[in-house]
């Protein structure tokens, strides 16, 4: 490591009107190294990297580039010195082939025409000394998430590449998917680039980094050695809080059985048979495409059912319409709060109230809504829920995530359910809200009520639940419960390709 | 990183009026200043008046345009709805008048039936295309108004049907109530009951939840698909009554009623505050957004501006107020 950064920061501090979002944030990175931002959602990442990338102007305090003090006008002048930053949302064009995202802007030119051909050659070959497998004329929309999050990072590779930024690129990948990632980044790390690491999975710090950065509310709380800190007491740098005080202890009930699936199958799903049970948290874990969320939407009527049955207190419901199988007593939550849950343009009132009007709770079954006790009773789930008074007349899209997600759980309040599914109900949250919304899911089963907890995020599934169903490829792979509920057990029916039942 | 910025200054009230109801105080405040200046009978009682009994046709439209814009669709087809109501309810008339001259009343209601059943059908097609085979609402009611325009002309032959009850007219066209217009009475009811649907009943709240977002309508127990239909169909049905009342007023039954109503009840949605990405809009906007345009329209008549040049205005008006519309949706997004 030398002895100068490559890049660093002095004092940085970002002020909005009335939010300080970065806060005095000294930051230094060496070339070849890994640095891990951690922190919570709205702890100051965003901010510090959108203006190491050029998206945003300090108020105070420099960036250093190589001992001189740098300034950004652009995304595009950052890049050209050499920072690149893959953010979180792609930008690529669905439409276009691979080879033209990655040369969009930067086009070869035959005289006054784009020169296709050499196009394609070139980015065959970048992408070849990648190592990545992709062909350069595919289009773009039918890549996987990872594959197109390869050609995102291979765009960054036009110019003189001296500094990276990686903002939550295995959020959406699978383990393959990010061994193959860690590669490659150990390769960059080998050729003398610096790389600036976010990620909420600390699992993954140790095996590529080699410092991890923690933001809290803006302020930095401290850097350390991955040598010298583990996974609870960065958790406790990150939240203020110790870990065991973020997983509730939930009492089980001991209920009747609510809803039995019987060789459920469709596509992508072969043979699933389980129950649910009344005061009980069932985890469904697997990983991405391994069809545990799509068990459930096909429980929902989300998606055709092909074969099987789904009983729920005896009565059919295999093949009732989404709106019929609600009314029954089931409530799904989407994993997306933006594109299914929510209407972003209401304020959280109105998203709890269409539950309110189309449920049994409040105002009998007539045609006329009784907007007094709709109000009422959403005012009682947004108490309920924690969210506070001033973010309740505001459009939801103006809300953090984690305060989004808690207008996303007040929807499950708003009927008379007995069975709640939670498709990845902390997905973008921070850790505080998170307690929050873990101290709802225990309320809700020590009630009475049966859950259901689909999550990627592992922690998560193994300390709510009682009992676990781990998919692989579409087959129940394990039943788990109990001493049983072990990370290895679990990692080893995650790649578990006969499908062995129970 | 989000900011929650507080922004003040002499342009907040403004802006936040603009937030809540749109650009329709601002462009109601600009004409009455302009045609104020360009003509002094503008601002007369009697014109004003006049304005709101001559307004009545496109308020009744434009309550079932924004219906459908507040579903996330909309309805291109509501002058063919007008046209095929007006041809088809004259020639059910004067059949059934031809037949038993003396049963009138029966003659018109037998009329107005057809006129009705031939506009829910336009509908039904409408809300099967958009809700069930996924059509875009554009391509959709674009072709449905083809359609519907074809036929009534084909079943007239492009002659206006005359011949029509006096009574007909008489009532619905001329026909005074207590002293007020019995089209003032119709459309005054209408807008009570559209009122009553959209914010006390749960139908009402389904199509604001559709239009916000229809997956997660979907997934909050709502049957989507039946909500844009009955959407459809209660645009093209209260078409249809406008297109009675027309009927009434010009005394024949013609093909070519209400070609620019389209245009110009989207305008007075979208000028009332009504997104075009579905789930706002407000009734009683709509009914002052209607009211502008055609107030509009009259000024220019009295300023004696063509009216080729009148056209040219108002599709510049639709314009300009889907574009303070897209600004307005992403300052309620943003919160700026």
């Amino acid at each position: 490591m030398s002895a100068q950064p490559l890049i660093e920061t002095k004092a940085l501090t970002k002020q909005y009107p009335g939010v300080l979002a970065l806060n005095a944030v000294d930051f230094d990175l060496h070339s070849g190294e890994v640095h891990v931002l951690f922190g919570e959602n709205g702890a100051g990442k965003s901010t510090l990297i959108s203006m190491l990338a050029g998206a945003n102007t300090p108020s105070q305090g420099s960036v250093v580039l190589d001992g001189q003090k740098a300034k950004f006008d652009s995304v595009a002048d950052a890049q050209k010195k050499g920072i690149y930053t893959v953010f979180q949302e792609f930008s690529l064009i669905p439409t276009l082939t691979v080879a033209q995202n990655i040369f969009l802007g930067w086009e070869p030119m035959k005289g006054p025409f784009i020169d296709h051909r050499t196009m394609r050659k070139r980015a065959y070959e970048m992408l070849l000394e990648l190592g990545f497998d992709i062909d350069p004329n595919a289009v773009t929309s039918h890549l996987s998430r990872a594959q197109q999050q390869m050609v995102e990072i291979t765009k960054a590779f036009h110019g003189d590449l001296k500094v990276l930024i990686l903002d939550e690129p295995t959020a959406s990948l699978t383990d393959k998917e990010v061994d193959h990632l860690f590669e490659f980044v150990n390769e960059l790390k080998a050729k003398g680039v610096g790389i600036i690491y976010i990620s909420h999975r600390i699992q993954e710090f140790s095996r590529i980094a080699s410092r991890v950065t923690v933001l809290r509310d803006g302020a930095k709380i401290g850097t350390v050695n991955i040598a010298e800190t583990n996974e609870d007491a960065l958790v406790e740098m990150m939240t203020g809080r110790a870990i065991d005080e973020i997983y509730p202890k939930i009492e089980q009930g001991t209920g009747e059985i609510l809803l039995t699936v019987e060789g459920l199958r469709t596509a992508g799903i072969h043979d699933a048979f389980f129950e649910v049970r009344a005061g009980e948290i069932l985890g469904v874990a697997g990983l991405v495409g391994s069809g545990k969320s799509r068990l459930f939407r096909t429980v929902m009527g989300l998606t055709t059912l092909v074969h099987g049955t789904v009983k729920m207190r005896g009565k059919d419901i295999s093949h009732a319409p989404t709106r019929d199988i609600i009314k029954e007593g089931i409530y799904y939550l989407s994993p997306d709060r933006k594109a299914e849950g929510l209407d972003l343009a209401k304020p959280s009132k109105d998203n709890l109230a269409i539950n309110l009007v189309m449920g049994d709770k409040v105002g009998g079954n007539g045609q006329l809504v009784k907007w007094s006790e709709v109000n009422a009773e959403a005012a009682t789930i947004s108490d309920y829920v924690e969210l506070h008074e001033g973010y309740r007349n505001k459009p939801v899209s103006q809300l953090s995530g984690g305060n989004q997600q808690k207008v996303l759980f007040g929807k499950c309040f708003g009927q008379n359910a007995d069975i709640i599914i939670f498709d990845e109900p902390t997905v973008g949250v921070d850790m505080g809200t998170r307690a929050a919304l873990y101290l709802l899911i225990k309320e809700l089963a020590e009630s009475g009520k049966a859950v259901v907890v689909i999550s990627s995020d592992l922690p998560e599934v193994m300390n709510l639940s009682h009992r676990m169903l781990v998919l692989a490829h579409g087959h129940i792979s394990a039943e788990l419960s109990g001493d049983d509920m072990t990370e290895e057990q679990v990692l080893k029916f995650f790649f578990d390709e006969t499908g062995a039942k129970l | 990183m989000t900011t929650e910025a507080t922004k003040t200054g002499a342009f907040d009230p403004i802006r936040k009026i603009f937030i809540k109801v749109g650009v329709l105080p601002f462009f109601l405040v600009g004409a009455l200043i302009i045609f104020t200046a360009l003509s002094d009978k503008f601002l007369s009682l009697q014109n004003l008046v006049n304005v709101a009994r001559q307004s009545v046709y496109l308020v009744l439209v434009s309550m079932g345009q924004m219906l459908v814009l507040i579903s996330g669709g909309f309805d291109l087809s509501v002058g063919t709805s007008i046209a095929l109501t007006s041809v088809v309810s004259a020639l059910g008339m004067v059949w059934f008048a031809g037949i038993f001259p003396d049963a009138i009343w029966l003659a018109i209601a037998f009329g107005a039936c057809m006129g009705f059943a031939a506009a829910i059908s336009v509908g039904l097609i409408n809300g099967v295309g958009v809700a069930y085979f996924e059509v875009s609402p554009f391509i959709m009611t674009l072709g449905v108004s083809s359609v519907g325009a074809g036929l009534a002309l084909f079943l007239t032959g492009g002659v206006p049907v005359s011949g029509l009850p006096f009574a007909f007219g008489d009532t619905f066209g001329f026909g005074r109530l207590f002293g007020i217009p019995i089209p003032v009475i119709i459309a005054a009811i209408c807008i009570i009951f559209m009122w009553l649907f959209m914010s006390r009943t749960r139908l009402g709240t389904q199509v604001y939840a559709v239009g916000g977002n229809i997956k997660a309508a979907h997934l909050s127990a709502i049957n989507t698909k039946r909500t844009l239909m009955m959407a459809y169909v209660i645009c093209a049905l209260i078409a249809s009554l406008t297109g009675l009342l027309l009927t009434a007023r010009v005394e024949s039954g013609e093909a070519n009623l209400g070609s620019t109503i389209a245009l110009e009840s989207i305008a007075a949605c979208v000028i009332a505050g009504v997104s075009l990405r579905g789930g706002i809009g407000r009734v009683e906007n709509v009914v002052l957004g209607a009211f502008f345009i055609v107030l509009v329209q009259n000024g220019m008549n009295l300023a004696q501006v063509s009216s080729y040049m009148q056209m040219v205005l108002l599709g510049a008006l639709l314009i300009l107020a889907v574009i303070f519309d897209q600004m307005r949706y992403r300052m309620i997004l943003s919160g700026n």
